[in-house]
């Protein structure tokens, strides 16, 4: 347990300490729900209405965007290594390395997500809803990501193919995140039932992608 | 059992099986495609479109077949290490995405006429879309990683992570209410098809299943040939660079 909290604190000093992750992930985000209004047109009608579907597909290919580091840097300087020799079972470390990744870089979308919710017009539940939503399901995308990031740790142009990897996993977790956050606005469906599947596959994901994860890391090794 | 999985035997087991299984598919696909489109009636409903379902649902049912032989074959990775099963894995994604391709395709055509729409974002179209990704992914990761025993591990793990997917697409008509019909030959109570449709139907799959079975033992013998290339390549590679290497330090040219 000293070990999972020491490793917790050593990805959060990291990451504090290199940047280029959390903080460039927001702007990635903030850029991603800024352009779309070019795209669109900026009828606050029309962005009000699809607003929660667009924070959701900025913050899921802003989350994207910082993972393939998740194990590569360790994988280039060793510390995987050292990380294989512990006593620690591989799935831990794996879980612990996603919970600091999303606390550096999934925690900051969601504080980020009210504000640039009202940006497209989206006001009241459903900018509660979208973040409730951001805040339970990227979770999930992290540790889907996880195993993408674990096959393609030790490959050098890793980054797009692991989103091709990911990316069709990730479907559910969009589908569910977006009709709780259209659900909280109201309408025939009450908020509770996606929201619930969200959290269900956020508990699901937290259980099983560790273990394909550290398979992966382990078979990339050798 | 391990006698079967010995790749030189396999090799030799493949090759004389290929021709039998080629001439089976040929010989069912003709009478399939005869019953299919001019020996069975129109549908009294969707005319002649009906007839798109004997390349659509075999199409479909292979997409989902293929999957599941690629899942053994990654167990067969994972656990025992063969590197017949790698070459199986290797083999399969590429038919499994063209399956899936395909029956999207036919079904995009069929849906235009009865459904009048080229593509609904039902649940059970989603889920074959996203099978598709999935071939398409593990194509990527093929081709991406160079060295085939870790690739194949990868693909390995790809693979069972992706099986997730299967029972979705499966039950994806039951779960949600969607525009695609529900089972309609697999069910309980009996196939709800007539007949006079169903035989084409179950001649067509058989073929399907004897055209992927000839082109997966043919690819796997290429892909074990394509391993005993490159080793061999390997190993000459390796040979000339000792032979220079021992007529630089005598002096002697190799």
């Amino acid at each position: 347990m000293k070990a999972l909290i020491a490793l917790f604190l050593r990805e959060l000093r990291l990451a504090a300490r290199i940047g280029g992750g959390g903080a460039t992930g927001v702007v990635f985000f903030l850029i991603l729900v800024s352009i779309a209004p070019f795209a669109l047109g900026p009828d606050l009608n029309l962005l009000s209405r699809i607003g929660p579907a667009l924070l959701w597909i900025s913050a899921l290919l802003a989350t994207l965007i910082g993972l393939d580091r998740l194990f590569q840097a360790d994988a280039e300087d060793g510390s995987l290594d050292l990380l294989f020799t512990a006593r620690t079972p591989l799935e831990l470390i794996v879980v612990v390395k996603c919970l600091a990744h999303w606390a550096t870089t999934g925690l900051p979308l969601v504080l980020a997500a009210p504000l640039f919710g009202l940006m497209l017009a989206v006001e009241g539940a459903g900018l509660a809803g979208v973040t409730a939503t951001l805040l339970v399901g990227t979770p999930a995308l992290t540790f889907i990501g996880a195993i993408g990031a674990a096959l393609t740790a030790s490959l050098r142009r890793g980054g797009l193919l692991m989103a091709i990897l990911v990316l069709p996993f990730t479907v559910p977790v969009l589908i569910f995140g977006v009709a709780a956050a259209a659900a909280a606005r109201g309408g025939t469906v009450p908020f509770w039932t996606p929201f619930s599947i969200l959290c269900a596959l956020t508990l699901l994901a937290a259980a099983g992608a560790p273990f394909a994860a550290a398979a992966a890391l382990r078979h990339g090794r050798d | 059992m391990w006698k079967y999985a010995n790749p030189t035997f396999f090799m030799q087991l493949a090759g004389r099986l290929a021709p039998w299984t080629a001439g089976a598919a040929l010989l069912l696909l003709g009478v399939g495609l005869y019953l299919a489109f001019l020996g069975s009636p129109a549908d009294y409903q969707q005319g002649q479109t009906v007839r798109i379902m004997y390349i659509h649902v075999p199409a479909a049912w292979m997409a989902l077949f293929v999957y599941m032989v690629m899942t053994s074959a990654a167990l067969g990775t994972l656990v025992w290490r063969h590197p017949l099963a790698d070459a199986a894995q290797k083999a399969a994604a590429p038919l499994g995405a063209v399956f899936t391709f395909v029956c999207l395709f036919t079904g995009s055509m069929w849906g235009k006429p009865t459904w009048g729409t080229w593509w609904e974002w039902d649940a059970r179209l989603t889920s074959m879309l996203v099978l598709f990704l999935i071939y398409l992914g593990l194509i990527a990761l093929w081709r991406t990683i160079e060295d085939p025993t870790r690739a194949a591990k990868s693909a390995a793990i790809l693979t069972l992570v992706g099986v997730v997917n299967i029972p979705i697409i499966k039950f994806s008509v039951d779960w949600w209410n969607t525009l695609h019909q529900p089972a309609s030959v697999f069910r309980v109570g009996g196939p709800t098809i007539h007949p006079s449709l169903l035989w084409p139907l179950a001649i067509m799959s058989l073929a399907f299943t004897f055209i992927f079975l000839t082109l997966h033992l043919m690819a796997i013998r290429n892909e074990i040939l394509a391993r005993r290339v490159r080793r061999l390549t390997m190993e000459a590679a390796a040979a000339g660079e000792n032979g220079r290497a021992v007529a630089a330090s005598t002096g002697v040219a190799a």
